[in-house]
């Protein structure tokens, strides 16, 4: 894992369907700044800048950090452009934290972002490469059908994806930065809601966010503040179009589970750690992750969802912030889920901090359930 | 630092036109090629390099997937930057400690749609890009910045595509024009660390330095006449601290060449681009890693004991890369 790594500052900007009133890099730099802010530091003080998002198509601008160097205060430094489909935020926080682990640099910016009011993300998920295949779906589409076999296999009743659309916007009202916040919003008012695609319904689902997400990380010598310190680390891909690869519970992301959980020391994720900050972009990954990431046994996720185990007062809280569910700048979601656990174990999480919180996972996932990355992050040093 | 040494490259049969090839096709065989020379059927850290836009669609890295046969899962990361940044990740990634071995990868077809337009959706989009300025027109203003005079342009254009004549990977092209080709290819590394470096090959290229800068965006910002984040990363990157033999400049116009050599502080006797360079070969996303490549080529044969490769990205070398190889 190489060299200590902390986050010691973070930044988000309000999520919202349409950001009229700034640019692209206007958007950036506001998480960026407060980012630096949180920390104590200027630009002048960051050695290195990471940006993540999205496909590209999503705004229509050709690799943008290009144009974002200026407003990042890159000019004269190094900058790297991440891209790992949905996974990409969380991956872009592991881009950074491998600069500091490397020893290379000892203060990196990571910065992630979605624009999606500049254009129409499912279309730009609907197009194909040539030679292959189109699906013409968009996400919800490609996954309803992942979800539908999950609940054939563990016979999960179906109001369970409704619960984790309830209790994620119940946290979201926590949340100042969350995008949906739907006052008194209960089970009637999620089932009312038109079927997008079986069985995901309008309130079970992400919505289109404006939005970034920035996060400083030092050095053990370079800290200033309040640290986060990342306990671990892993990515880990597989290929969409493999035969007998299994899309609900994937390989990937029990591996990924696997390799974080041995470097911070975790036997047991649902005793060891306190609170999660996982990418459920559809109301259903809450059970599905909850296996996946081993919190429950297969075919056991949704009694935990059922329980209450994962709510804010449960004993294992999961998107504690109202998660992808309620704001979802696809690009920066991944970060925000790694930005939000650093934020829990700093204790700065505000309203919807989770009491006593030690240690926290950040989870993304992307493309087919086929990109993974987690970190797992500490108050204590490691 | 931890040493790690680049054991093994391989590229394509690059084309000016559609072969008919998916992207994964295409990949499959540089990787295959890196496989066999180093033995290696799995590597600790996998990263790549390749655009979106090339193709028109999302996710062109995905599909790349199959190619790898990447099963059980692998540790992987991509960036939307050359395949020369994706080696960078991966030198970075080598200097934890835990994992020995990375494979790296470029690739991109620039035939499937109009490259010099698609260029310019690379530009601020609200300010710059509605000008319509492509690639060839930056590309203008920049040459016209340094004023070379038109006799040395042409020669480094005559000797570069007389050079890729003589490279079977390159493509075959008139000694004459100035615009670097419409190219499909990909390219592979391997790269190990510390003891493994020497296991893997007989002459290990070990990247002694490594490092890069990014400028302003805005043209107007800069003095297009030279390249201050290429002179910045060669010096951290330690260019000047012995002799150059060969260096390979991700120039894809011949203006650029003479930019990048002064910003390099490259002498005289330094063999700039022996493959012919961009101007016979540019496979956009995988033209700055067959840079680093083809450098370390001549260390992996023996022909040379120290090479630079050089990679470079956004309008007018907005971005640079400079490795320091060293057998």
């Amino acid at each position: 894992m190489g060299n200590s790594c902390a986050v010691i500052g973070v930044g988000q900007t309000y999520y919202t369907t349409k950001r009229r009133d700034v640019s692209i890099a206007g958007l950036v730099r506001e998480a960026a700044l407060r980012a630096l802010e949180d920390a104590g530091l200027t630009f002048k003080d960051i050695d290195a800048v990471v940006v993540g998002k999205a496909p590209d198509l999503f705004e229509g601008v050709m690799m943008p950090e290009a144009y974002l160097a200026d407003a990042l205060g890159a000019a004269g430094k190094p900058m790297m452009r991440v891209h790992t489909a949905g996974s990409v935020g969380g991956s872009t926080a592991l881009v950074g934290a491998s600069l500091i682990q490397g020893g290379v640099h000892d203060r990196v910016l990571v910065v992630a972002f979605e624009k999606q009011s500049e254009s129409n993300a499912t279309w730009a998920l609907s197009t194909h490469l040539p030679f292959n295949a189109s699906l013409v779906v968009g996400a919800g589409g490609y996954f309803a059908p992942h979800i539908r076999e999950y609940m054939r296999r563990s016979g999960a009743p179906e109001h369970i994806g409704t619960l984790v659309a309830v209790k994620d916007r119940q946290n979201a009202l926590k949340n100042p930065y969350a995008h949906l916040k739907i006052p008194g919003i209960n089970r009637q008012m999620v089932e009312s809601t038109p079927m997008l695609w079986e069985p995901i319904r309008y309130l079970e689902t992400c919505p289109s966010s404006d939005g970034a997400c920035a996060m400083v990380l030092a050095s053990e010598s370079a800290v200033t503040g309040t640290p986060a310190w990342v306990h671990g680390t892993a990515m880990r891909s597989e290929p969409i179009f493999r035969a007998g690869r299994d899309t609900v519970n994937p390989q990937g992301g029990k591996d990924c589970a696997a390799d974080v959980y041995r470097q911070a020391g975790i036997a047991d994720p649902r005793r060891d750690i306190d609170v999660a900050e996982t990418y459920v972009p559809f109301s259903w990954y809450e059970p599905m992750w909850l296996e996946n990431l081993g919190f429950a046994a297969e075919g056991e996720g949704w009694k935990l969802t059922e329980s209450g185990a994962t709510a804010l007062d449960g004993d294992i809280p999961w998107n504690a912030s109202g998660g992808v569910l309620s704001s979802n700048p696809i690009g920066a979601s991944g970060l925000i889920r790694f930005a939000e656990a650093a934020q829990q174990v700093r204790g700065m999480a505000g309203e919807h901090q989770v009491d006593g919180a030690r240690r926290a996972l950040g989870h993304a996932y992307g493309g087919g359930a086929q990109f993974f990355a987690m970190w797992v992050v500490g108050r204590e040093k490691p | 630092m931890r040493d790690v040494a680049v054991v093994a490259f391989a590229q394509t049969h690059h084309t000016d036109h559609d072969t008919g090839v998916s992207e994964p096709e295409l990949i499959l065989p540089a990787i295959d090629e890196v496989r066999e020379k180093t033995g290696l059927r799995s590597f600790g850290f996998t990263c790549s390099g390749s655009c979106d836009y090339l193709a028109g669609a999302p996710f062109s890295f995905v599909s790349a997937l199959d190619a790898l046969g990447a099963w059980p899962p692998i540790s992987e990361s991509h960036v939307e930057m050359d395949g020369a940044w994706a080696l960078y990740e991966a030198w970075v990634r080598l200097q934890h400690g835990d994992v020995d071995t990375a494979l790296v990868y470029g690739f991109g077809k620039s035939s499937l749609g109009n490259l010099r337009t698609i260029m310019t959706l690379q530009l601020d989009p609200y300010y710059l890009e509605p000008l319509g300025l492509d690639q060839l027109s930056m590309a203008g203003l920049q040459a016209s910045a340094l004023g070379a005079p038109q006799e040395e342009l042409d020669e480094i254009v005559r000797r570069s595509r007389a050079d890729g004549r003589a490279n079977p990977y390159a493509l075959d092209l008139p000694l004459e024009g100035g615009e670097p080709p419409i190219t499909d290819g990909a390219a592979a590394v391997v790269l190990a660390a510390g003891d493994r470096a020497g296991e893997l090959c007989a002459n290990p290229a070990y990247i002694r330095g490594i490092a890069h800068r990014i400028e302003p965006h805005y043209l107007g910002m800069r003095d297009l006449s030279r390249s201050v984040s290429a002179a910045d990363a060669a010096r951290a990157a330690g260019v000047g601290k012995g002799r150059v033999e060969v260096a390979e400049l991700h120039a894809q116009f011949a203006h650029e060449e003479i930019i990048l050599r002064q910003a390099l502080e490259l002498p005289a006797e330094t063999v700039i681009n022996p493959s012919g360079g961009p101007l016979a070969a540019n496979p956009v996303m995988a033209t700055g890693l067959i840079r680093i490549g083809e450098a370390a080529s001549h260390i992996l044969d023996g022909r040379a004991a120290r090479t630079v490769g050089h990679a470079a990205g956004g309008p007018c070398l907005q971005h640079n890369l400079v490795t320091v190889l060293e057998a």
